[in-house]
């Protein structure tokens, strides 16, 4: 810390001003070529920008600065790494479990911090305002560094469990990868706005939260300090990204009344899809991690209903009102999480980690956090496929699942107020029918048609005999499965798990 | 008036970060989660560079509250003595 | 509303009946057995008659729930695409109206699932 403050005492800029000149003084318009040819992405989505000038910077870090204070978070995480792994760090998990979490974590988050580093490149390319542009800079690194720093964790990992050897492969190929990957590609094939507001706003603002803090913290409570360590490391940029994102939007909105609802439609769209790829995180909460550390239903309460109102109250001044559809996803915390297990036991002889049933102990607490549903609904169901399990046939769906064509996720999502029918949802285009799990979805897809309808959806994807052949087997050798699905009761993890335990025991008599 | 919130980690670092909030705001909440902690106040919440420095006993930049933020919640001014959070609503 | 785009945006929807070569999909769900999470989606030639959905199809995917023995098949209740409908066993699926990515829901009534609790 001594080498952060070594220029303290001499006399300098203020920050203000400081951030000014790195900024401001950076800025030239073109004269050899007209400047919306120079920036040819900055007006086709029809946000009006009248004077670029009035972008206020929320944190002012400066690039010395930023490389100062990005060097020292490295060197913190590089020396915890180090220990964890020289330590066998692993060996003192609470149970192995919760590697699964981390395998969806680096199969279907990371690369999306990578694809995160390229669209803040592309989108600050496009942004005819230095000051934006300067900020996209920063965030693209901070991505790069986040994925770098993730490959780099669970690469350790890689060496004791099943399912993270294949983490880019699986990424684009592998049926429930669709969903964050979908989700990503949408963002970066928008225009510059649209994606500041899509992955800026919406969601390291509005829904960020929900990811990594309760990932992170539930890291911590479950003996994970390399994972604790890097995704603290990297919270700590989001809190500057979320500042930007925030931004982003502030501006957007005073610049012209006539952004106003552009801006409202991209907030209800991307809201929505994050909604629903956060479901994820959902299950992985109530019933991956073996120390709970909150409900989602709880996280929901906190992150969205009473953050996010706080937020759009704030907002309320030019206009904006909350997402369409919040009071939808604030009642489904009470389902989907348990919807979403529900899918993954049941496919997880073709998913890249393992599930299970929760135990008695475990099913109790879902009771207690969800009052309203889980005995109703949702303990039946487990219930059943205990029974299945004991007369040795545990329960694997051999259909494919119908997928929505929006969010791609199967649509197990039920009725608005009636957990027991499924919720089905279409519309027709070009002649074809196009099948979703929600409003939200649909009127996604039926804003924007042309684009959703190029749906690269896995289960149809196979049937056209693009993966790999016509039978399961087929299709897992092409996900190069090996050993990572199937129940953790029969997982090569649960087996060696067993045996460091067993070892334990023995050296300590 | 809406909540405005800072997350920390609970280390080192962010432990005299999170004295200065907590004597510099009356209305300051603070939780304890797994790792981190997180402070919530009506309105409006301010982190004071001297409070910090006081608590600390060296010199503090502001700016080295981010090896320590976790997440937060407001609008943001941030300036060379204080980092303010704030809602307008 | 349509996508906002830099240039001329049309391209093919990679889902279009021609590429499931002489197959159509067709999706299937049992109303009120949610452990069944989803719909089950199956590439169906649009000639095959409805009879052999009933007797080839369903029992593959369905077979292991402990209500699917118990099913009277000529009580079941057809939905295709949202509508009531009686299609004919003998009748071909694209003669009972069902389409590339049609939906055929059934219920059967008295069976609502395991316990009665829609799973």
């Amino acid at each position: 810390m001594n080498a952060i403050n070594s220029g303290a005492s001499k006399k300098r800029l203020p920050l203000k001003e400081k951030y000014r000149h790195l900024t401001r003084g950076l800025h030239w318009d073109t004269t050899y070529q007209p400047m919306n040819k120079v920036f040819p992405h900055a007006a086709y989505e029809g946000i009006k920008i009248h004077d670029w000038d009035k972008w206020e910077d929320p944190f002012r870090l400066t690039m010395d600065a930023y490389w100062k204070f990005q060097a020292e978070k490295e060197r913190k995480l590089y020396a915890v790494l180090d220990t964890f792994a020289q330590n066998n760090g692993q060996t003192n998990f609470t149970d192995a479990r919760y590697v699964n979490t981390m395998k969806l974590f680096l199969t279907g988050v990371s690369p999306l911090e990578y694809m995160a580093h390229r669209g803040f490149g592309h989108a600050g390319r496009q942004m005819a305002g230095v000051g934006p542009r300067v900020a996209c800079q920063m965030q693209s690194l901070d991505e790069l560094r986040h994925v770098q720093t993730q490959i780099h964790t669970m690469s350790h990992l890689n060496k004791y469990f099943s399912g993270f050897h294949e983490f880019p492969h699986l990424h684009s190929r592998m049926w429930y990868l669709s969903v964050p990957k979908s989700f990503f590609d949408d963002a970066v094939t928008a225009g510059p706005f649209e994606f500041m507001t899509a992955i800026g706003f919406s969601f390291e603002y509005v829904l960020t939260n929900l990811l990594f803090v309760p990932f992170m913290s539930g890291a911590a409570y479950n003996g994970d300090m390399a994972t604790m360590t890097f995704g603290f490391s990297a919270q700590s940029d989001e809190a500057r990204h979320m500042t930007l994102g925030l931004e982003v939007i502030k501006f957007m909105l005073e610049q012209d009344e006539q952004n106003v609802p552009i801006v409202q439609k991209w907030i209800d769209k991307w809201f929505w899809r994050g909604h629903r790829m956060l479901g994820l995180v959902a299950m992985m909460m109530d019933y991956m991690l073996p120390k709970r550390i909150m409900s989602w239903k709880e996280a929901w309460s906190m992150y969205f209903t009473e953050a996010g109102g706080a937020l759009f109250a704030d907002l309320a001044r030019y206009g904006i009102r909350l997402p369409k559809y919040a009071e939808v996803a604030t009642a489904e915390a009470d389902h989907i999480s348990h919807q979403n297990w529900a899918i993954f036991y049941q496919y997880t002889h073709a998913a890249g980690f393992h599930t299970w049933l929760p135990s008695d102990e475990e099913m109790d607490w879902l009771s207690a956090k969800y009052p309203d549903t889980f005995d109703k609904y949702y303990r039946p169901r487990f219930d059943l496929w205990r029974e299945m399990e004991k007369e040795g046939k545990r329960f694997y769906n051999m259909g494919l699942p119908q997928l929505c064509s929006t969010c791609q996720i199967p649509m197990g999502y039920t009725e608005p107020g009636d957990p027991t029918s499924i919720a089905f949802r279409s519309s027709k285009y070009n002649g074809d029918t196009y099948h979703f799990c929600s409003d939200g979805c649909k009127d996604i897809f039926d804003n924007e048609p042309e684009k959703f309808s190029q749906a690269w959806l896995p289960v149809h994807q196979i049937f056209q005999g693009n993966c790999g052949g016509a039978t399961m087997e087929d299709v897992l050798k092409w996900y190069k499965l090996d050993g990572d699905n199937m129940d953790y009761a029969q997982s090569l993890d649960k087996k060696m798990w067993d045996e460091w335990q067993a070892g334990k025991n023995r050296v300590s008599g | 008036m809406s909540i405005v919130s800072i997350t920390l980690q609970n280390n080192d670092d962010a432990r005299p970060i999170i004295a200065a909030i907590l004597a510099d705001n009356p209305k300051a909440e603070l939780s304890n989660f797994p790792a981190m902690v997180k402070i919530n106040a009506e309105g409006e919440l301010i982190v004071n560079r001297e409070t910090v420095e006081d608590k600390l006993g060296r010199p503090w930049d502001v700016q080295e509250i981010h090896l320590s933020l976790i997440s937060l919640s407001g609008n943001i001014d941030e300036d060379d003595d204080r980092l303010r959070l704030f809602w307008r609503a | 509303m349509s996508t906002k785009s830099i240039g001329e945006y049309n391209f093919p929807a990679p889902d279009r009946v021609e590429n499931f070569h002489g197959n159509q999909v067709v999706y299937l769900h049992w109303s009120k057995h949610l452990s069944f999470c989803a719909a089950t989606a199956y590439p169906l030639p649009p000639d095959m008659p409805f009879g052999a959905v009933i007797s080839n199809v369903i029992p593959g995917t369905y077979g292991p729930h402990p209500d699917f023995p118990r099913i009277d098949w000529s009580a079941v209740e057809w939905r295709i695409d949202g509508k009531p409908a009686k299609p004919d066993p003998e009748k071909s699926l694209k003669d009972n109206g069902i389409h590339h990515k049609s939906l055929v829901e059934f219920r059967t009534p008295g069976l609502d699932g395991y316990r009665g609790s829609a799973s």
